[in-house]
């Protein structure tokens, strides 16, 4: 009799548990006083179900390398020159290859020095006689090198990815890096996909150059840039909104890049056009004076992602650390252009290899559908074991609301994701968690039929069916369990419903009906026959 | 006393009709092994081929020729379009293959092909996935991993609990992982390795006598695969949330399996032992009300969400269903009989030889 008032405590206290999880997850209730008392813990919807947008991004770890060897390569060059060596266009050879040429090869001591004390981060893979007393200098990143790089690539990525993201305002968003080279990005309950894509791709590489006010027409129509040129083209719209692309021939030193930037917002010109304004930081500021200054009447290119955006011509000095990029922007693509610029470019290309975007229409009515058909196929369970097992059947059937109690405060309490298959897992539950109480059931009946008494009955039939319905539960474990290792995240929602639906049944029917069997024996007058 | 739905003294002669059970089981599975053969195995969806899925509500219903021409983009390759979901609720599933767009770019093509030709009509775009080729191809992988090591644990498990064998069974678990360690080292794809797997789980099963493990195998590539073939005779898509209604068919199946199993060892055990088919059907007979309700009640539970659950969830649903009747199917008809196939003699639990007990 003591036992059966413990265990009686522990099934009550487990259900007060249960609702302080469950309770949260209600609006008026955590608004109200009794939402300061209990956990905070809430039950997450999945994009499925809240809308919004799941992006794979990979990001071109090959161009972040061919990047950082290119800018290696430019600063062994001034860092030689400082030390009298002259090493002539050293150039990416490949991907990954780093390809000068010693002009003076007696200096080769001398550069091997520097090379290992300096810049050990690649080494010579080919050092070849060009005949003409230079030396061809090839090298390659070491390993750590290009996972250096690529740490930092990533890392920057991400950076750079949750502070675009911060200036949308979402809710909760969820940005991780994944292995290899890919970031995914959750951004639950966004209305506008297409926007949030096109601020999160998009590389925002910004550079300064000036044009190169030798070519001329001809050149240009040819397309062959002459050395420390390169050929780009200039996009401009009509006023109707038809793109015009213009070649311009700009000189290959960057001047100046988006790195500087402090600030960057939306301004407006005299006619209402919207162009961006940018800051420049200290250093930014003075590099930005120097070159206007020695550049007047030249012209300077703004680079953005390859696209030369205007070339205005330098009036004069520009000191203060302010410049502006103009175009026929619309107000929002200047706004959208802003918050790039102020989040800072991403360090190399990103392309999208996956995106799912669910409307939030969409996952209402899936949440509505869900929870209706939870409903309908839980009550038809519940009527059909209340009439088949009549008041044993009735235990069933509160086990079954418990269990979908247990199921929901499990969620909140891990912190885990309700998505629709995730709804699918909790109404297979309501099929299946009734199996350990109709195999009880059926086992007590057994035992009553083969003549035993009624304590013996439901001692043996409980005691029979326990182990069975551990075993048979285990498989059933064991491939939510892989699905949550191998799944994504509505699959990985309907392996954690299925588990905590399995271990919630499992509990009820076993701990919750002995209680209510034991108590009804304690009471019972001698000769009746149980309900089952 | 009370409701009976299957009478508790029910005799039913299982291991008499099993040659008939077979041949049905048989002709289920050759049906379906050779659907996927004919078209080159399931259907994959957007998951697993790359792609893209676009579900687009309207608020009239549209044409689907007069969509299908207006649609009609480089951007979108392998054109589908499709109803989803109930007449009334004018929903589209517009489905084709990658091309060089970019999400965007197609959320444009779309937009602008609708509001060309369907100049009156409002649309709402619910849904897009775009899957590109190595998310594709390392989900694909992912599936298969999973169905994998599902095969392993599951395989090492029965073996371990239906013989009480665990050493054997980590030999078994030990040389499954050696004959995939060996295809990956030959770089054979996956999908090779899970049908090698499969079939070195049933060879081993069969070399060391563990024939309530062999059982439970048959039994869970009965389920699995008629589903499957079903589906594929349906022209219906394979994706992520199919493989999850596989892999819960294999636990059902398994569920049900061990539990028959677990009688017949009991009835071998306690009772006055009558040859093997007689424990067989006496087994199936007492654990026969069980297995119906239990199948019965989440069948209740799963058509409702397959009717009121939306487009959705259907499809997996649909597996579910199908997978939920091939378990209880074959769990009554296959499983236990198979027993008395593989290996009539019962060595490990000798039972004392009688005079027959009651039929």
């Amino acid at each position: 009799m003591g036992s059966l008032r413990w265990r009686a405590i522990v099934a009550a206290m487990v259900v007060l548990l249960a609702l302080a999880y469950i309770l949260p997850s209600i609006p008026a209730v955590r608004t109200s006083p009794l939402g300061v008392v209990l956990p905070d813990a809430e039950i997450n919807l999945g994009l499925d179900l809240k809308g919004g947008i799941h992006l794979t991004l990979g990001v071109d770890l090959d161009t972040a390398l061919s990047n950082a060897i290119t800018s290696y390569g430019q600063d062994l060059r001034v860092e030689a020159r400082e030390k009298k060596i002259a090493l002539f266009r050293p150039r990416l050879q490949g991907k990954t290859k780093l390809e000068f040429v010693l002009v003076k090869a007696d200096q080769r001591a001398e550069l091997d020095a520097l090379l290992s004390s300096r810049f050990s981060q690649m080494r010579v893979v080919a050092r070849d006689e060009q005949g003409n007393g230079q030396l061809r200098y090839l090298l390659e990143p070491t390993p750590d090198y290009v996972k250096t790089i690529e740490t930092l690539t990533m890392d920057q990525a991400l950076k750079t990815i949750r502070n675009r993201v911060d200036q949308f305002g979402v809710a909760e968003p969820d940005i991780r890096k994944q292995q290899g080279n890919r970031i995914i990005i959750q951004l639950p309950g966004l209305a506008d996909p297409k926007r949030a894509i096109s601020i999160i791709g998009r590389t925002a590489h910004l550079e300064f150059k000036l044009v190169d006010e030798t070519a001329d027409a001809q050149t240009l129509a040819k397309g062959i840039a002459p050395l420390d040129s390169e050929l780009a083209y200039l996009y401009d719209k009509t006023p109707e909104g038809a793109e015009i692309k213009t070649p311009i021939m700009l000189r290959s030193e960057v001047v100046l890049t988006g790195e500087y930037i402090t600030d960057a917002n939306v301004q407006f010109d005299s006619y209402g056009q919207a162009y961006v304004g940018m800051t420049f930081n200290a250093r930014g500021a003075r590099i930005f004076e120097e070159v206007t200054g020695s550049n007047v009447k030249k012209r300077l290119a703004i680079v953005l992602d390859g696209k030369v955006h205007s070339a205005p011509v330098i009036q004069d000095r520009i000191s203060g650390g302010r410049a502006s990029i103009t175009g026929q922007f619309t107000t929002e693509e200047a706004h959208d252009l802003a918050v790039v610029l102020r989040a800072g470019s991403l360090p190399a290309p990103v392309t999208i290899l996956e995106e799912r975007t669910v409307g939030p229409s969409l996952g209402q009515e899936s949440i509505e559908k869900g929870m209706f058909a939870a409903a309908v196929g839980g009550i038809a369970v519940l009527l059909f074991m209340s009439i088949y097992y009549r008041r044993a059947g009735l235990i069933a059937a509160f086990e079954v609301v418990l269990d979908m109690a247990l199921i929901l405060a499990g969620m909140a309490a891990f912190g885990a994701t309700l998505t629709l298959p995730g709804i699918a897992g909790i109404i297979l539950t309501i099929g299946m968690a009734v199996d350990a109480n109709v195999l009880i059931y059926e086992r007590i009946r057994e035992e009553l039929r083969s003549g035993a008494a009624i304590g013996a009955a439901i001692r043996d039939g409980f005691e029979r069916a326990t182990l069975t319905i551990f075993d048979s539960n285990l498989t059933t474990i064991i491939a939510a369990v892989i699905l949550y290792q191998f799944g994504t995240g509505p699959v990985r929602g309907f392996a954690v419903t299925l588990t905590l639906g399995i271990l919630a049944s499992m509990f009820t029917a076993i701990f919750v009906s002995r209680i209510f069997f034991d108590a009804w024996l304690a009471r019972r007058q001698p000769g009746t026959q149980p309900s089952i | 006393m009370s409701f009976e739905l299957i009478r508790h003294d029910t005799n039913y002669d299982f291991v008499g009709i099993r040659k008939y059970a077979y041949a049905l089981s048989a002709i289920l599975l050759l049906i379906g092994v050779f659907l996927l053969l004919f078209k080159g195995g399931p259907r994959y969806g957007v998951d697993f081929a790359g792609g893209i899925n676009i579900q687009v509500k309207f608020n009239q219903g549209v044409e689907l020729d007069a969509l299908r021409v207006a649609l009609d983009s480089p951007a979108l390759p392998g054109l589908v379009v499709q109803n989803f979901g109930d007449a009334d609720a004018h929903e589209v599933l517009i489905r084709a293959a990658m091309s060089s767009a970019t999400a965007n770019e197609i959320r444009d093509v779309v937009a602008q092909s609708l509001n060309a030709s369907f100049s009156g009509v409002g649309h709402e775009i619910q849904r897009l996935e775009m899957v590109g080729p190595k998310v594709g191809a390392d989900l694909r992988e992912k599936a298969l991993q999973a169905i994998f090591y599902a095969i392993l644990l599951i395989a090492t498990y029965i073996s371990g609990r239906f013989e009480q064998r665990w050493m054997v069974a980590g030999l078994m678990a030990a040389a499954l992982s050696a004959v995939v360690y060996v295809l990956e080292l030959l770089h054979a794809p996956m999908s090779m390795s899970v049908i090698a797997a499969t079939l070195a789980t049933l060879v081993l099963c069969a070399v060391l006598r563990l024939k309530y493990a062999l059982g439970a195998m048959v039994a869970l590539i009965h389920d699995v695969m008629i589903p499957l073939g079903i589906f594929s005779l349906l022209n219906k898509e394979v994706d992520l949330t199919i493989i999850a209604a596989l892999l819960t068919i294999v636990g059902y199946s398994l569920n049900d399996t061990i539990i028959i199993y677990d009688r017949i060892r009991e009835n071998m055990r306690t009772k006055l032992s009558p040859s093997l088919d007689q424990i067989i059907n006496r087994s199936v007979n007492q654990t026969l009300s069980r297995t119906i309700i239990t199948g019965g009640t989440t069948l209740i539970a799963v058509s409702a969400l397959y009717v009121l659950g939306g487009a959705v969830i259907q499809d997996f649903c649909l597996v579910m269903i199908l997978g939920i009747v091939a378990g209880t199917y074959s769990s009554i008809f296959v499983a236990s009989p198979i027993l008395r196939a593989f290996n009539p003699r019962i060595d490990d639990e000798p039972a004392p030889k009688t005079v027959q007990a009651e039929a």
